[in-house]
């Protein structure tokens, strides 16, 4: 066991894990925040996507400790107190998440790209949800609720 | 709702079905809140692993697991013979075990099963198990086997004479197809190749253990079926039913790769019998890929017979199905390759001969559109061909073979609503279809293709006159009504539907509408999320339960208001006399008045099935449905003769759902569909390594790296259509949407590939190397002194 010293959505977390441990093992099983997901745990699928820095990262073929000392957001860390950010929020009026286990790294890929452009075409869309493999919806409905969420946050 | 979702049925006085409504689990879904199975962790939970066969076809000689027993850290190891009772999802062909006895049928094949303090030292266990094996002839072609008719076998026959390699053999013939075939004044006769996919849900299967002192197992799993693990966990485990609970946690996809128990389901509950500690096992990504249970390879000849007009005279099949290495649903995959062909299309005469092969691969089941994908391929690009040799535009040639409303198709299945010609009406407008068939440069093409499916199968797995679902309300003084449903929420929105159902009926808001779903100690029986039953039977068993509570309500309220039951009106979150707005109260007020006079208020309703409404023949009664969608697609496409890839530009789907309860869930429904019947057009392939590459029977490519899903990026601009035909027997005419769609995609695809470059496609995948060896072998046809020219070709010159 190691200590790890993680700030996770805004709390300074201090945690034992098993050397080897990723930065996505660490958050679910160290730290209990199971929003992330493992789909793949080798980079494939983007299940496991959270934003480090503001930049979207695959947490399942990321180190714990090359986390250390950075910023990190999850699924858990997007909504500002009791209300939702709006990509969330449009998630669910426009149907983009069925099955819901993509969906938390699809919403990180999301504001990870409306934090750095906050009107992106749906082409930009397309480009930045490029690694995150969803096999319910076709995707139609994810970027008609990021468009939307980006109508919100930037009208 | 946006325009794009075409036109719709009038509301009729609804307020609640047929709008946008949100998810009810949409909030937790997109908050991360949602627990799957492997979000769960409980205290003192161990955590196993299944040792799994390195060996296509071997016997076990023998297991020894004392030194995996040793190592420090581990609590129990089982194997094969501490489970030794046989199962299968059909109850007539139980040829497999929770982990292999005698013998193992495909790398993969689980063996034995640990469970340790943690995943890295049942890892290392798993190591320690010795096992030796006695190799034996191992079968990848369903050909080879089913030729050795003296054995070797992969299963022992389940009768003397028969053929050990052999699930199941269908010959149905309805009509006199020799003769159709002959006044055929064109007759179309092709081969066709469907090759195995998998479903891949993002979520690996996860299952945890539960066994307490006092004989109660609790088993939680991502599983579509929880009645039916439920059922044969008992058995096999020789466990008292009424002792063992299954939970099932959201599920994150399906698409019928978790539609039967797996080996990790029986492994857990035995591991935490052995220890008297709750244990998990999560697959990794690999062994979803063995698991499987997906879309059989289909080696498929078609002959197909029609009049100058266009009209079907006959069609003839020979189909061998692929299976793998159990039966798992191989039985009913057998007869559906045949028995669903039959809309939306009049077939005067047709005959069909399935024969479904064991092979030493993982076993082949349902994947979305069960058994009736693979042959909507091939009979949909015979009619692009007849359509062509007729010079009769295909959309035309359908239309002319329209089998109508309210009819029976040549196998007496019944047909009640069909909105199929407006589905084609509405590709043929939406696409410009007139203006781009044969129309477009080279290189660039339209197809088109139509589909029928089932909405639920009218008999259950294992024999038994109970409904087939089932749900109960129960009322509090809050105003809450909750729901227990017995159903399986996997994505497709059923929780939702349920509340959407119930909200209708009583009037009661969406938030004041709680649904207990998934799990067997507190919910009726529900069958489970497969053949596209749910919305139909327990939308119906929901109207029941409902419309039972509110005549009570209605009576407790009039009683106070001295008027008539009818009178009172319950709506909008309020009980309102009839022609008296003003007289209202809450709808809170209500339930307790009913409460007061009736006692503690619920109401359960259920849904069975039809069962006089098919053929009196051997297997009619497969493919037997209360109702059946249909759809149609139009696939545009741009072909690189250089390379061979194929961009799939843009599909319309315009699918007839009955009535769309929620518009934005159906699109949901059709663009996941059309998403994966492009995928398998263009990407998958489940295959498997021969002798001479060196490891026979190894999975190709078991990562989400190598067996190549569409990203964003891949996959096309997706429109869909809604056609409403309001079923006269569907929860407010309501019918399927989850796997009709999937079909035309691919003969769409294949058609509008020959539009583009004249090349026919006749075996799937459509990647570059095949289309780019089909146009290799066009071009030297075109060169070969005599050879006619493919028809795309003369009417656009390169």
């Amino acid at each position: 066991m190691e200590v790890v010293r993680l700030r996770v959505n805004g709390d300074e977390r201090v945690c034992g894990v098993p050397a080897h441990y990723t930065l996505l093992e660490t958050l679910r099983y160290g730290l209990g925040l199971t929003g992330s997901k493992q789909g793949c745990d080798k980079g494939d699928c983007g299940a496991c996507t959270v934003i480090v820095d503001g930049r979207a990262i695959l947490s399942c073929i990321t180190p714990v400790w090359e986390a250390e000392g950075r910023e990190v957001r999850t699924v858990e860390g997007l909504a500002n107190g009791t209300e939702t950010h709006p990509v969330q929020d449009e998630f669910d009026l426009n149907g983009a998440a069925q099955c819901g286990f993509c969906t938390p790294g699809i919403l990180c890929s999301s504001v990870a790209l409306l934090d750095r452009n906050p009107s992106p075409t749906r082409e930009e869309i397309r480009t930045a949800l490029a690694g995150n493999l969803c096999r319910c919806t076709g995707y139609e409905k994810i970027y008609d609720a990021v468009e939307a969420a980006a109508a919100r946050l930037d009208p | 709702m946006t325009s794009r979702n075409g036109p719709r049925a009038s509301q009729d006085g609804l307020s609640t079905i047929g709008r946008p409504m949100r998810k009810v689990d949409g909030l937790a879904k997109a908050t991360g809140r949602a627990r799957y199975t492997d979000d769960i962790r409980l205290p003192g939970m161990l955590h196993g692993k299944i040792l799994r066969s390195p060996h296509p076809h071997a016997r076990i000689v023998s297991i020894d697991t004392s030194r995996a027993e040793a190592l420090e850290g581990v609590h129990a190891v089982v194997t094969g013979r501490d489970m030794p009772t046989s199962y299968g999802i059909i109850p007539w062909t139980p040829d497999e075990y929770p982990l292999c006895v005698e013998k193992v049928r495909y790398i993969g094949d689980g063996v034995a099963a640990v469970a340790a303090v943690d995943e890295d030292t049942a890892i290392a266990a798993l190591d320690l198990i010795d096992v030796t094996y006695e190799e034996l002839p191992a079968y990848l072609d369903p050909h080879e086997a089913i030729a050795a008719e003296a054995g070797p076998y992969i299963h022992e026959p389940r009768k003397p004479g028969w053929n050990g390699n052999v699930t199941k053999v269908v010959k149905l013939a309805f009509g006199d197809v020799d003769a159709g075939l002959e006044e055929a004044d064109v007759v179309v006769e092709s081969d066709y190749f469907f090759e195995g996919t998998t479903h891949t849900p993002i979520e690996p299967h996860c299952a945890i253990g539960l066994a307490e002192g006092n004989g109660k197992l609790t088993v939680w799993s991502a599983t579509q079926v929880p009645h039916y693990l439920h059922r044969e966990l008992a058995r096999v485990l020789d466990v008292d039913p009424a002792k063992v609970r299954v939970i099932q946690p959201p599920v994150g996809g399906a698409f019928g790769g978790k539609s039967e128990p797996f080996d990790l389901e029986f492994c857990v509950a035995k591991l935490s019998m052995t220890t008297g500690r709750p244990v998990k096992i999560l697959y990794t990504r690999e062994e979803v890929f063995y698991a499987h249970r997906g879309r059989h390879p289909f080696h498929m000849k078609y002959r197909t017979g029609a009049t100058r007009e266009g009209m079907l005279t006959s069609v003839d099949a020979e189909i061998v199905l692929d299976g793998g290495a159990y039966a798992s649903f191989g039985l009913v995959t057998t007869y559906y390759s045949g028995q669903l062909l039959t809309a939306p299309y009049q077939m005067p005469a047709y005959r069909f001969h399935s024969t479904r092969a064991y092979t030493n691969k993982p076993a082949c089941g349902p994947k979305r559109g069960h058994g009736s994908v693979q042959p909507r391929f091939a009979i949909e690009v015979q009619l692009d061909r007849i359509a062509e040799r007729l010079d009769i535009d295909p959309i035309e040639l359908r239309r002319r073979n329209f089998i109508g409303a309210n009819t029976r198709t040549v196998n007496d299945l019944r047909v009640t609503s069909n909105g199929f010609l407006e589905c084609l009406e509405e590709v043929e407008r939406a696409s410009d279809w007139k203006r781009k068939h044969r129309r477009l440069p080279y290189g660039r093409g339209v197809g088109v293709a139509g589909s029928t499916y089932i909405t639920g199968t009218n008999y259950p797995i294992y024999p038994n006159e109970m409904p087939q679902s089932g749900v109960q309300l129960q009322v509090d003084r809050s105003g809450r009504v909750a729901v227990f449903s017995g159903a399986s929420e996997i994505g497709q929105g059923v929780d939702s539907m349920v509340a959407y159902v119930v909200a209708e009926e009583l009037g009661v808001p969406l938030e004041h509408i709680r649904v207990l779903a998934g799990d067997t100690d507190f919910t009726p029986v529900d069958l489970g999320a497969y053949s596209s039953r749910v919305t139909f039977m327990l939308g119906n068993a929901c109207i029941e339960a409902s419309r039972k509570l509110k005549a009570k309500v209605r009576d407790a309220v009039a009683e106070a208001w001295e008027a008539k039951p009818r009178e009172v009106l319950l709506a909008g979150g309020l009980a309102v006399r009839a022609g008296d707005t003003g007289t209202s109260m809450p709808l809170r007020e209500a339930f307790n008045l009913a409460e007061a006079k009736f006692g503690t208020l619920g109401a359960t309703g259920s849904y069975n099935t039809p069962k006089d409404v098919h053929g009196s023949y051997r297997g009619a009664t497969i493919g037997a449905s209360p109702a059946y969608s249909f759809t149609a697609h139009v696939a545009e496409v741009e072909v690189d003769p250089e390379t061979g890839f194929v961009t799939v530009e843009k599909i319309w789907i315009a699918h007839d759902c009955g009535r769309a309860l929620n518009p934005v869930l159906v699109a949901g429904q059709m663009e996941g569909s059309a998403y994966m019947g492009f995928a398998e057009a263009l990407m998958e392939e489940q295959i498997f390594k021969s002798a001479d590459q060196g490891r026979e029977g190894l999975h190709n490519a078991p990562s989400l790296l190598d067996y190549r899903i569409p990203t964003s990026l891949d996959t096309p601009a997706l429109e869909s259509l809604i056609v409403e035909s309001i079923d006269p027997e569907g929860p407010y005419g309501a019918k399927e949407a989850g796997e009709g769609p999937l079909h035309p995609s691919i003969p769409a695809i294949a058609n509008a590939i020959y539009d583009a470059v004249g090349v026919r496609m006749d075996a799937l995948p459509f990647s570059p190397p095949r289309v780019w060896r089909a146009l290799q072998a066009a071009e030297r046809g075109r060169g070969a002194p005599g050879a006619a020219k493919p028809t795309r070709e003369a009417a656009h010159a390169r």
